[in-house]
């Protein structure tokens, strides 16, 4: 065919069960996701287990490590709690990157329906859902996140760059100048060697 | 964040400054005594160097043991899911070394072999593909300078002026020639389907990296690259495919990239909703900031590159770049902003790469507040931090393009600072 003579015929054809081995993303519409389902309290265990160690019994987070719950209303903050509940737009995104990515250190080794439990589990954790709750393929499309309409795309072109074009002030520019922050006043960098910071 | 109150770099500077007395008195253009460095004769214009079979694959002078990747452990929760900064201090030109270039990992630099390596495109297609890494090989290649820089380049000063270095606050970047394959050929190859908006693709790390590009990008300039800088892509660049996607946020960049899958709308994933999505003031987050803008910092004189020996004839050097295409011209202000001078490109720039500036100068010892400021070919030019806090507030992390500055006293010692 026409087509096949543009091409260079290199690669083989991916088998049906090469694809669902790798292909597992889930969209926000919940396509990708298999069937199954997990309920909070069987999530609160499964998480005790694979997820608190770092994240919290509560998933509120155990030193650095990522805090999954709380900060609701925090957004506009100075000092704003970024978490599934508060931010993250999308079910989607939790199953996807939970199913796919974690346990840190031990991806990949979650069952479906662990993966149902834990994500019920964080969204009780956040009070989004109440303890009886049963998340599934089918209930998926129930919960919308609270954050869901809280992004825009990109405008930067039209707020920022519109009035930062142009020839730049070359003269005179300021009447005076003012050290106003010093980095050495914090002193947080590495010393030389890069051996202490502790 | 950890906060300590001894005086380190003080120290470092007084530590360089000693040094470079001895050097000073050798470069003075009269000398009271013969230099022994000349009148006798030295071991090596006597004795032998090393043999050719000595340094198979070599790695710099000890002399030059500084000059490599940096962690800041008080930024991340461990060093697996992480960054380490380039030391561009103490570069010039602008290729980057690739023993020194920045990595950021999410879960590790893993080792993947050729052999074990495979590259599956599928989705709206007609034809699901696999590839070998040898079968990466035979198709038409190109070649491209470009730069890499993490969305959160510059990204802990947004609150203020925090880290003491160039290579801290600005060494999230790094600048290679690469060889690879046009994406668009292998989605031709693959035979994708015009209802495709999009491609996912994703790395065959634990944490996947997974990140939407537009139909329109991925068929313009995105390259499946296996070479940098003349050999293999290093493991921790992402050996032995890695994704290259020119003027675009260094995350897009998916290293050991396993699969594209053409899709009709875009997954939305962890990388592209929790991360890489940057706050404004009022709690609204803009996504899909896939740009890096036109950004400069003067790599010397800066904090840990200080001005040893004295006044007189001074390079000010630095880099430029824009994510959005060539870089035009570079000013440099030794006043913080009050007046400017246009400095000399060691070449012109080009797109969507590192540009080198150079500012040659007599200086007389007096305090300076250096900053540079860049423009690019669409006129755009970049911004103080006042002028980004005025749209976006504190809380956007990442793409802070700001102008630097650089407090030079007159002992010649430098400091990341803010100003008025």
């Amino acid at each position: 065919s026409p087509v096949a003579a543009e091409t260079f015929g290199l690669g083989r054809a991916a088998l049906p069960e090469e694809i669902a081995a790798w292909d597992k993303d889930v969209s926000p519409d919940g396509t990708g996701l298999p069937v199954g389902s997990g309920d909070v309290l069987t999530g609160e265990e499964v998480f005790a287990e694979q997820c608190a160690v770092c994240h919290g019994d509560f998933a509120e987070g155990v030193g650095n490590w990522p805090k999954l719950a709380g900060g609701a209303g925090t957004l506009a903050d100075d000092d704003p709690l970024k978490t599934v509940g508060s931010y993250w737009p999308y079910l989607s995104t939790t199953w996807d990157y939970v199913n796919r990515s974690m346990p840190f250190g031990n991806a990949q080794t979650l069952e479906p329906d662990e993966v149902y439990a834990i994500v019920a589990y964080i969204l009780y954790s956040n009070d989004l859902v109440d303890d009886e709750f049963v998340l599934s393929n089918e209930t998926f499309e129930d919960v919308v996140l609270p954050n869901h309409d809280g992004f825009i795309v990109d405008d930067r072109i039209e707020t920022e760059h519109s009035k930062w074009v142009g020839e730049p002030c070359m003269e005179n520019c300021k009447e005076d100048v003012k050290v106003t922050m010093r980095a050495m006043v914090l002193d947080v960098t590495p010393d030389e060697g890069g051996d202490d910071i502790t | 964040m950890t906060q300590k109150t001894t005086g380190n770099s003080r120290r470092a500077f007084l530590k360089g400054a000693a040094l470079s007395g001895v050097s000073l008195a050798a470069g003075k253009a009269s000398a009271a005594t013969p230099d022994p460095l000349i009148t006798e004769v030295q071991p090596w214009a006597s004795g032998l160097g090393d043999g050719v079979d000595e340094t198979p694959y070599g790695l710099p002078i000890q002399y030059e043991s500084d000059v490599v990747r940096r962690n800041v452990e008080w930024l991340t929760a461990d060093t697996i899911s992480s960054i380490n900064f380039t030391p561009i201090h103490a570069l010039d030109g602008t290729i980057t070394p690739q023993g020194c270039a920045f990595e950021r990992h999410h879960s590790g630099a893993i080792e993947l072999k050729k052999e074990d390596y495979r590259l599956m495109i599928n989705g709206l297609v007609d034809r699901p593909l696999v590839f070998t890494y040898a079968d990466l090989e035979r198709f038409p290649r190109e070649n491209h300078v470009y730069f890499c820089e993490c969305a959160a380049n510059t990204g802990m000063e947004w609150a203020g002026a925090q880290l003491n270095g160039a290579q801290f606050t600005h060494g999230m970047i790094h600048n290679m020639e690469y060889t690879g394959v046009p994406l668009r050929t292998l989605l031709e190859e693959a035979g994708y389907d015009t209802a495709g908006k999009w491609v996912y693709v994703e790395g065959a790390d634990a944490s996947s990296n997974g990140r939407s590009i537009p139909m329109e990008k991925a068929l313009d300039d995105v390259l499946v690259a296996f070479k940098a800088n003349g050999e293999a892509l290093r493991k921790e660049h992402g050996y032995p495919v890695r994704l290259v996607v020119p003027g675009w946020e260094g995350n897009m960049w998916v290293k050991w990239i396993r699969r594209i899958e053409v899709t009709d709308a875009p997954v939305e994933s962890r990388e592209e909703t929790s991360k890489y999505t940057d706050t404004l003031e009022d709690g609204t987050s803009r996504k899909w900031t896939w740009e890096m803008d036109a950004k400069s910092v003067v790599t010397s004189p800066s904090p840990q590159s200080p001005i040893t020996h004295g006044k007189g004839p001074l390079v000010i050097t630095g880099l430029a770049w824009s994510g959005r295409g060539a870089i035009t011209r570079v000013d440099v202000s030794k006043d913080g902003g009050k007046t400017w001078e246009t400095a000399r490109l060691a070449k012109p720039g080009e797109k969507m790469a590192l540009t080198r500036f150079y500012l040659d100068t007599d200086w007389d010892g007096e305090e300076m507040m250096l900053q540079s400021r860049a423009m690019d070919d669409t006129g755009y030019v970049q911004p103080t931090k006042s002028q980004l806090r005025e749209v976006r507030g504190l809380n956007s992390i990442y793409h802070n393009n700001c102008i630097q500055t650089w407090l030079v006293r007159s002992s010649g010692e430098a400091e990341n600072v803010e100003v008025s």
